[in-house]
């Protein structure tokens, strides 16, 4: 019994981590300040009616939403989004589990899910606003409506891939059906899970503005509408910059939480290519 | 027969798939008593692990009867335990090795201090304790191989299953995990299922060792073990009668790979 554990970190691999985290931070930060830089130096040689220099765009993000836009506006915002996300991620894992594990179910559903999941969301924003009227339900609705697709049809993917193996072993070991869901199907699942999360998040932003855009009066999507139509160009922008800042901060979070979740199958890529 | 414990009547398996129609077992007959070590070998792809699976309950046979303690086998019997060939993809990678072999523990009646102690027990029997918090896919092939026993071992079957599962250990590890076998099966008297490709293995284990023709399969020969009940790595391997019955096994196994030997019709 001499065969040693390969060790996940040793103290010199730490401080390279650290390392490597700086650097990351800084290749993360210097690409967008460069950006800024160019854009600052093109904006004072060639001034553009509807597009200003960086700094009156700053100065209105200053102004318009720090301060109580930002309670009017971005939380009603970002709390839709948040629950439209949740929703999508709960329906989409419980429906597609159920459908993934259930084969007739799967042969019935599929090609209806591929034909909804093929519709562009956006055609289906004025027709739920009309027929559910513009309240925050509805627009959770559009959001989840768009969102759901991607995690479901993943799901149902990583949970019918489920290793024949695996699934004899809990058979033999009479795995009871919670310990089944809970220890073999979702965890089997999780790496298309999160496929789907990830390109949910991104459906769900846009719909966020779109659904802000038809007969609202607060949220971020209204505020950038009534700018744009109003001609005040460096809030719009700012409106826009807001938006990119919301899906950096998505992104991170996604990043943080799947690290987590899918931490042993990076470990088994890792020891795959080593 | 006193106190017959298994019953494989007539199994037939035949497979179907979209490619074609493979017969991987002809017609196997056999039984085993509680308490039995039995060994089975055969060439390479002779339905070994088609055999293990329908016993197991996770395939059904297309004809024939497989019986436990008298009852037909429709679904995985609960007092077995099934130790798999693919060990890899057996062990959830997703959980520790110690999660690994408490799952099945989980829904027992057990207070959570006998389980623990059940997983620590089984894990120092294959020489994992060590190992308990790592992942198994930090782990040797034959490391893999030792948590997916240790997981049977804890689970406490009355009968356990075992397919080639010391095909990827090394050899000093494969002598303690053979004495784990024979220890298993003399003090708490489990009644044990082995199937491997190593011929010492099989006579050096086994009470009967059962030789598989090449596919589609039947039984070529049920050879009764008379070697004593103390078994000892280096002892038993040099005595004449060992030598007799490994050459012996040898032989009726080259005879199944050439399809020599010819089934009696019954
Ligand atoms: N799911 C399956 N579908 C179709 N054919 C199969 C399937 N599983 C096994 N077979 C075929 O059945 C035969 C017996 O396979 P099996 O795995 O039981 O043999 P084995 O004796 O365990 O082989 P080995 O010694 O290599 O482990 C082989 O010819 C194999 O190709
Ligand atoms: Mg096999």
């Amino acid at each position: 019994m001499t065969a040693a554990i390969r060790t996940a970190a040793t103290p010199r691999r730490v401080a390279a981590g650290w390392r490597r985290v700086l650097e990351s931070i800084w290749f993360a930060v210097g690409f967008p300040l460069l950006l800024l830089v160019v854009w600052g130096i093109w904006a004072t040689v060639a001034p553009q009616k509807f597009f200003p220099d960086p700094v009156t765009i700053i100065r209105a993000f200053v102004d318009t939403w720090i301060g109580p836009a930002f309670v009017e506006d971005v939380l009603p915002s970002l709390a839709r989004l948040g629950v439209g996300i949740v929703l999508s991620i709960v329906v989409g894992v419980a429906a597609g589990t159920v459908i993934g594990l259930v084969r007739w179910m799967r042969e019935l559903l599929e090609p209806t899910l591929e034909f909804f999941r093929a519709i562009p969301p956006p055609v289906l924003v004025p027709i739920l606003m009309l027929i559910f009227g513009p309240q925050d339900a509805t627009r959770v609705l559009v959001i989840v409506a768009g969102a759901v697709w991607p995690v479901l049809l993943n799901t149902i993917e990583g949970v019918r891939s489920t290793d024949s193996v695996m699934t004899e072993t809990a058979r033999s070991y009479a795995l009871t059906f919670g310990e089944r869901i809970r220890f073999l199907v979702l965890p089997a699942a999780s790496p298309r899970i999160m496929a789907g999360v990830r390109q949910s998040l991104s459906v769900a932003l846009i719909l966020m503005v779109i659904s802000e855009m038809f007969n609202n009066s607060e949220g971020l999507g209204y505020r950038i509408t009534y700018f744009q139509t109003n001609y005040l160009i460096a809030q719009m922008w700012s409106g826009i910059l807001l938006l990119g800042l919301v899906g950096v901060l998505l992104a991170a979070i996604f990043g943080f939480v799947e690290r987590r979740v899918l931490a042993w199958y990076h470990g088994i890529k890792e020891v795959e290519r080593a | 027969m006193p106190d017959t414990l298994l019953e494989v009547e007539n199994l037939k398996k035949v497979y179907e798939s979209s490619t074609g129609v493979v017969e991987a077992i002809g017609d196997i007959s056999f039984t085993m008593r509680r308490g039995e070590l039995v060994c089975i070998v055969g060439p390479s792809g002779c339905g070994k692990t088609t055999l293990l699976k329908c016993i197991a309950g996770l395939l059904a046979p297309t004809s024939g009867r497989i019986e436990l303690d008298g009852v037909g086998v429709t679904s995985p019997p609960p007092s077995m335990a099934l130790v798999f060939q693919e060990y890899g993809r057996s062990l959830y990678p997703w959980l520790t090795v110690r999660a690994n072999v408490e799952l099945p523990l989980r829904h027992t009646a057990l207070a959570k201090d006998d389980r623990a102690r059940l997983v620590d027990d089984a894990l120092r029997a294959v020489g994992l304790d060590h190992a308990a918090g790592s992942y198994p896919w930090q782990l040797s092939g034959g490391m893999q191989q030792r948590v997916a026993i240790a997981r049977a071992v804890a689970y406490q079957p009355e009968v356990l299953i075992m397919d080639e599962p010391f095909a990827a250990v090394d050899a000093q590890t494969r002598a303690d995990l053979e004495d784990l076998v024979r220890t298993l099966h003399r003090e708490r008297g489990m009644s044990i299922l082995f199937v491997t490709h190593d011929i010492d293995e099989s006579v050096y284990l086994g009470e009967r060792v059962i030789v598989l023709s090449k596919s589609p399969t039947w039984v070529q020969e049920d050879l009764p073990i008379d070697l004593a009940p103390e078994r000892d790595q280096i002892a038993t391997r040099a005595l004449p009668r060992f030598t007799e019955l490994r050459t012996h096994v040898y032989e009726q196994i080259q005879r199944a790979k050439r399809g020599e030997a010819v089934r009696p019709s019954a």
